[in-house]
């Protein structure tokens, strides 16, 4: 049984566990406004929004792909769709932008839109700030139109908090957020409460579907159930669902485990000082964190997924399901992250370049999961540089991807870290590359040399989203271009040394400035 | 593609000028009304097919298909499919009653594949089923045992072998040899044009319920329902009167719907027919990629002759499109990118040649445009390539080879109405543009920057509006009149986002003189208005909103008699104006109330429903002369593109794009700007970050849009201005001298093409063009820019060794 809120109202329903949100939406509860467009989570047309009570109590809404949603993740969620937001022909501030700008065509992506608005509305509403370009494509970037051209989108997304509308009573009901906390688990429940939830997940076993609340029940679950599916963000899982039909008798989800929940600042098991990251942490809640420690790490979040995904999957996701071209385990290589792996015979450490061991293959034991990942802090003279190469900027999967960290030690390279994703069956590193450039002088590395190491280094494979050969002439062209940044980065550190009192940061401001010289705005970081 | 610094906020965008609250600021007639469906649309209320209850009993229909691209069925074994939970009926081409060919125009189309696969992803059977998933899952278990044979995927070895689809045709102007022999200079190339996936976001989807007298009541997301509705009879063996097709509207079609949605609704009305129970088919998007064709992708050669100005006296442009398995509407297709290898310019003394190969591919078919944006991208191709052979900037030299006086006759014979339009519009784009400004600013910064190098192209379009197949240029529609005066009309377009039905409402509304929202369209339906042409071919407007106009108007005329003799008013000056008949002039006016006529009228029992019908007049193609007039009028357009390119990665992003499209006089300014802009982000997709994938075996392997990039919002240009040429009429009798707008502003995304090639030809100094297939993905740019500077590096070494004395590296003349 799942109980959660739709539209502001009490539901529960019995479902079972490979059962998306969509769905059940459409094929359940007859609420057909919600569309399916691709159900693979890569077009947007499904966006509903999802109500979660944060720390203060409050309910917050984010955007998230129902076609790949597990439903029995809504327990305890309010779960808001396209219907749920007008009354009659009062429309919401969103929908009469959408309206009065000729934000509809042939409308089939248009509930998904009106979602996607919804969500920056309140956001806007509960927080406002700027609607920059960036916020904009972050909430937009998840859904496909191929009538508009997205201007009018834009359009009424600018002046939707001028416009007046409808809002739904539910949407300033501070009750709702706590019947959501206390009827049916949500994790404002008291720790009492949360037991008989934890009883709850326990007596739900009958369906499948399970939710433990702590690390030590996942792990004995996981004992438990040896055949049963992790799942956090289901943005990958669920495709198996969707796209290959299979239907999953047992699911564990990690999303609630407190433990995995965290991100606190401690020391590794090496002593080196960062941040420790819980395996079922969204990529949304890691963006404030990652622009203020790794900006190359937060600019490449933008472009990983949509809006829609990166509210849901999560870091320890990416990294567990260790596809060659997953966007973050080269930035974990480069980094020399760490990750913690906890079984019933305790936690263990190991580097994140020792996880990956082959297609899809990692050092995870049968028993263990993937409890947190480690990344250190940046040293002051240390560089991070990642650049993605797809299609389509945004919402698309890497050709190439390079992540590359150096120093620069009495204007030599030191500590050369060359990540690359989509050159090999796991996320590697370019070994022979990193030699060639290891202690060479900043200001003239020679190319020729590093393209020939890296020639060695991969033997990359053909397929839709390009050619070998143009993964190796791709991952070449962002060494060239590292090669140019690291120069010219080289002659501005020259030059501030001339200025005394200039610092490391100021350094790699002017890195950055000269980034953009080879490389386009867009793209740039 | 766009920086993400300087995104203009949108208030101060040209494009505002036409919002709906903004219509005095033009001068068209037609008003800026909203979508009629746009709340319903906005609340999630507006029904699409999958979204119609059915009743509890109804089955769910899966199609499987085949693996292999060519060969031979030794067996189906689907025991374990029939097995299958859920499972009602399993059928395959042996059950079909009626005809099992579902070839559209031309024979080729198995319903189900018969004893022989011809391309991957062609449906060897149909699981009917309780539920959606369950008859998915059944499709899964089926056991197929196929010979294979050779797989033949090279449209140009077809054309060598003569592995046509249909005959090859030609177009003819002049002596196009004396041409190319007496030329200054002959410039020549070849180009791989990529084709392209609908991405209708509602894909394939079909519901069809049995009704008495052994027929059927089908609801189908469709361009075409009327010729659906033949096809579904002929499969089932009953008269077309038996079956009637629905449409109330298409979420997305761009002409994936104008055949292609005719097989599911033949699938389900045999199964609704044979299990008496309501079926519902909806293909999800891996099954619809695979299944149904696409744009053709084309290969192209010209040879063209030009004089020292760059101006083209002759030549010879081949084009060829890959058809797939079989012919689909690819004739008229081929056909259309024919007569638009022109683009707007005069070839001179020309031969076009189109070649129609066949493929083990699925059917390749109507996508907006119709075949013309591929035959267009030869000339924009030649071009670019004219401009660096002779030295000149490209939109010199476009200017120079547009019709004129004196070169205003296509190579198909027919004369190019309106030219002053075509150069009035360039002119004015080019200035508001900032053209040539824009061009030194870039020649400036390209010389100082040796890894980012900016593009800019100005490129037009001249677009033909008409079926080429004459009969398709007609329709009808039904007009009734209710006794509370509100209005329904009915005609034989299609809603697909186009906002058709918008229009034709306005139509109706601006003839009898009402308020729009006193008129109504409902669905499209064949019982309703019969034996309808596909929306299609830009069409839908001008045809039906001419059908409407005339039964408006017979309607209005027969109220006039009414009138004048219920009332004793003046029958001559009598008018419908804001929800009254007035008669009279100035001062003395007399006023009738819409509500109280038509009271009257019915009372008076004068019939309050009418029918309208227009067919194109002075329309006609000889084909065997390769001569004629096809179109009624062309439309014209122009776009400017500026790029960034990032000629170490191949990266690049479109910073901005002006846009001046010519729509008549428009209709609605907002739907046309909407089409306008909609159908150049389609454009620029196609040329760019769209690509179709196969494996040697001849499987697809971009079947989802994980895959297949359409452009998503960060792709819209940072600064977009789009306007409608205003104070330009169609100069043909067109519903209220308005323009076709679906499909020409869709190859406005050429300019980016071109801008892609004037940033890499930066790289030789602007000496030499190079070719760059399309999709112009980052991949294939990354390529041409190491051919470029590979070109540039060979030219450097050969100036330096003819004049020992140059710098090396210098390629300054």
């Amino acid at each position: 049984m799942i109980s959660f809120y739709l539209n502001g109202r009490m539901q529960h329903v019995d479902a079972e566990p490979h059962l998306s949100v969509l769905d059940l939406l459409r094929e359940r509860l007859n609420q057909t406004g919600t569309k399916e467009g691709c159900a693979s989570g890569d077009c947007g047309a499904c966006t509903v929004a999802i109500g979660e009570v944060d720390a203060d109590g409050r309910l917050h809404y984010h955007s998230a792909n129902a076609c790949i949603m597990p439903a029995h993740q809504l327990a305890g969620r309010h779960l808001v769709t396209v219907e749920g937001i007008s009354h009659g022909d009062e429309l919401h501030p969103c929908q009469a932008a959408m309206v009065e700008h000729h934000g509809s065509q042939c409308g089939f992506c248009t509930p998904g839109i009106v979602m996607s608005l919804f969500t920056l509305h309140e956001h806007q509403v509960q927080q406002p700030a700027p609607l920059t370009p960036q916020r904009l494509e972050a909430a937009l970037g998840g859904n496909l139109c191929r009538c508009t051209g997205y201007r009018p989108i834009r359009d009424a997304a600018l002046a939707m908090h001028d416009t007046p509308g409808f809002r739904p009573a539910w949407l300033d009901d501070l009750s709702l957020a706590d019947a959501l906390a206390t009827d049916v688990g949500g994790p404002g429940a008291t720790p009492n409460e949360r037991n008989v939830a934890s009883r709850g997940a326990e007596t739900a076993n009958a369906s499948g579907f399970y939710q433990p609340r702590s690390l030590a029940d996942l792990v004995a679950l996981r004992q438990r159930f040896p055949e049963a599916r992790l799942v956090a963000g289901g943005t990958d899982l669920w495709l198996e669902v969707t796209q290959q039909l299979k239907d999953l008798p047992q699911v564990i989800d990690v999303t609630r485990v407190a433990e995995l929940l965290t991100v606190e600042s401690a020391a590794d098991d090496l002593g080196r000082s960062g941040v420790w990251i819980g395996a079922a942490v969204t990529y949304s809640r890691l963006e404030p964190l990652f622009a203020e420690h790794y900006p190359a790490f937060a600019h490449l979040l933008h472009r990983l997924g949509s809006g829609q995904v990166r509210n849901r999957g999560t870091l320890g996701g990416n990294v567990a399901n260790a596809s060659p071209i997953g966007d973050t385990p080269p930035v974990l290589l480069a980094l020399d992250a760490r990750l913690r792996l906890t079984g019933p015979g305790g936690s263990r450490t190991l580097a994140a370049s020792e996880f990956f061991l082959g297609y899809r293959d990692t050092a995870l034991g049968d028993d263990e999961v993937l409890e947190a990942i480690f990344l250190p802090h940046l040293a002051n003279d240390q560089q991070l540089k990642v650049w993605k190469l797809s299609k389509r900027r945004e919402d698309d999967i890497s050709a190439v991807l390079g992540a590359f960290s150096w120093r620069v030690v009495g204007g030599r390279l030191a500590d050369v870290r060359l990540a690359f994703g989509g050159m090999a069956a796991i996320p590697a590193r370019a070994t022979g590359a990193e030699a060639a450039l290891e202690g060479k002088p900043a200001d003239s590395a020679s190319l020729g040399a590093v393209s020939e190491a890296l020639a060695q280094d991969f033997t990359p494979m053909s397929d839709v989203r390009g050619s070998s050969e143009y993964r190796q002439d791709a991952a070449a062209a962002l060494l060239e271009r590292l090669l140019l940044v690291i120069a010219s980065s080289a002659q501005g550190a020259a030059q501030n040394a001339t200025s005394p009192g200039a610092s490391s940061a100021d350094a790699r401001d002017h890195s950055d400035t000269l980034a953009t010289e080879v490389m386009l705005h867009a793209y740039a970081h | 593609m766009r920086t993400l610094t300087d995104l203009p906020t949108p208030p101060s965008d040209t494009t505002e000028r036409h919002n709906a609250d903004a219509t005095a600021a033009h001068s068209f007639s037609g008003s800026s009304a909203r979508h009629e469906s746009a709340v319903k649309h906005v609340t999630g209320r507006a029904a699409y097919i999958d979204d119609l209850a059915l009743p509890s009993d109804a089955l769910h229909l899966a199609v499987g298909l085949s693996p292999k691209a060519h060969g031979r069925i030794t067996a189906m074994h689907l025991d374990e499919v029939r097995r299958a939970p859920g499972v009602v009926d399993v059928i395959s081409v042996a059950d079909v009653p009626g005809h099992t060919d579902i070839g559209p125009v031309f024979p080729g189309d198995p319903i189900m594949a018969d004893q022989e696969v011809l391309y991957a992803g062609q449906v060897m059977f149909c699981v009917a089923a309780t539920s959606h998933r369950a008859a998915r899952q059944a499709v899964t278990k089926a056991r197929i045992e196929i010979d294979e044979l050779p797989v033949s995927l090279d449209p140009m070895a077809a054309v060598d072998a003569g592995d046509l689809v249909r005959p090859t045709h030609r177009q003819q102007s002049g002596d196009w040899e004396a041409a190319l022999a007496d030329a200054h200079h002959v410039v020549e190339g070849e180009q791989f044009i990529g084709g392209q996936e609908h991405f209708y976001l509602e894909g394939q989807a079909c519901v069809a319920h049995p009704t008495e007298d052994e027929g059927v009541m089908v609801h189908t997301s469709n361009q075409h329902p009327s010729e659906t509705q033949k096809l579904i009879a002929e499969v089932l063996n009953i008269p077309f009167h038996a079956v009637t097709v629905e449409v109330r509207r298409m979420g997305g079609g761009f002409g994936g719907k104008e055949t292609q949605a005719s097989p599911w609704a033949c699938l389900a009305a045999l199964v609704a027919r044979r299990t008496g129970k309501s079926c519902r088919i909806r293909l999800p998007r891996g099954d619809d990629m695979k299944v149904t064709g696409k744009r053709h992708p084309f290969h192209n050669r010209y040879r063209l002759g030009i004089d020292a100005a760059g101006v083209i006296s002759g030549g010879d442009i081949s084009v060829t499109g890959d058809c797939g398995y079989s012919p689909d509407l690819s004739d008229a297709i081929v056909d259309r990118a024919m007569f638009h290898a022109d683009n707007a310019y005069s070839l001179g003394q020309a031969r076009v040649t189109g070649h129609r190969a066949r493929t083990h591919t699925a059917s390749n078919t109507a996508f907006r445009g119709f075949g013309g944006p591929q035959g267009m991208m030869v000339i924009e191709a030649a071009m670019e390539d004219i401009a660096r052979q002779v030295g000149e900037d490209p939109l010199t030299v476009r200017k120079r080879n547009f019709y004129r006086q004196g070169r205003d006759t296509t190579h198909y014979g027919q004369t190019v109405d309106q030219i002053a339009l075509l150069h009035t519009l360039v002119e004015r784009l080019e200035a508001d543009s900032d053209y040539w400004a824009r061009r030194r600013a870039i020649a400036d910064f390209n010389a100082r920057s040796p890894v980012i190098r900016k593009g800019l192209a100005l490129t037009p379009v001249k677009f033909g509006i008409s079926f080429t197949a004459q009969h398709l240029n007609q329709a009808g529609a039904l007009l009734h009149v209710y006794t509370d005066g509100s209005v329904l009309i009915n005609h034989g377009g299609i809603e697909m986002g186009q906002g058709l039905h918008t229009k034709i409402c306005q139509v109706v509304a601006r003839e009898l003189g009402l308020e729009l929202s006193s008129v109504r369209i409902s669905a499209s339906r064949t019982d309703k208005v019969p034996n309808t042409s596909p929306t299609a071919a830009s069409s839908g407007a001008d045809l039906n909103g001419q059908a409407a106009r005339d039964a408006a108007d017979k309607l209005k005329q027969r109220l006039f008699d009414f009138a004048a003799e219920h009332y004793q008013l003046d029958r001559h000056e009598m008018r419908l104006e804001r929800g009254e008949l007035i008669a009279g002039i100035a001062g003395s006016e007399q006023r009738i109330a819409w509500g109280t006529l038509i009271q009257d009228a019915y009372l008076g029992r004068v019939s309050l429903s009418e029918k309208g019908f227009y067919a194109t007049p002075l329309i006609h193609y000889d084909r065997h002369s390769g001569q004629g007039r096809p179109f009624y009028y062309f439309a014209f357009g122009a776009a400017v593109a500026e790029v960034s390119v990032d000629t170490l990665s191949g990266e690049y992003q479109v910073d901005r794009v002006d846009i001046l499209h010519d729509v008549g006089d428009s209709l609605n300014p907002a739907i046309d700007v909407g089409q306008v802009e909609g159908g150049f982000i389609q454009g620029m997709g196609w040329l760019t970050s769209e690509e179709l994938k196969w494996n040697d075996s001849g499987q697809l392997t971009s079947t989802g849009p994980a895959t297949y990039k359409i452009p998503a919002y960060g792709d819209l240009p940072a600064t977009f201005k789009v306007q409608l040429m205003e104070g330009h009429p169609n100069s043909m009798a067109s519903i209220y001298r308005s323009k076709a707008v679906g499909e020409p502003p869709f190859m406005l995304g050429m300019s980016v093409w071109c801008a892609l090639r004037d940033a890499l030809a930066s790289l030789t100094d602007y000496r030499h063009a190079v070719r760059l297939d399309t999709p112009a993905t980052p991949e294939r740019v990354m390529q041409a820019a190491r051919k470029a500077r590979h070109i540039a590096a060979s030219t450097a070494l050969r100036t330096a060794q003819a004049s020992p004395g140059a710098p090396s590296g210098d390629t300054s003349p």
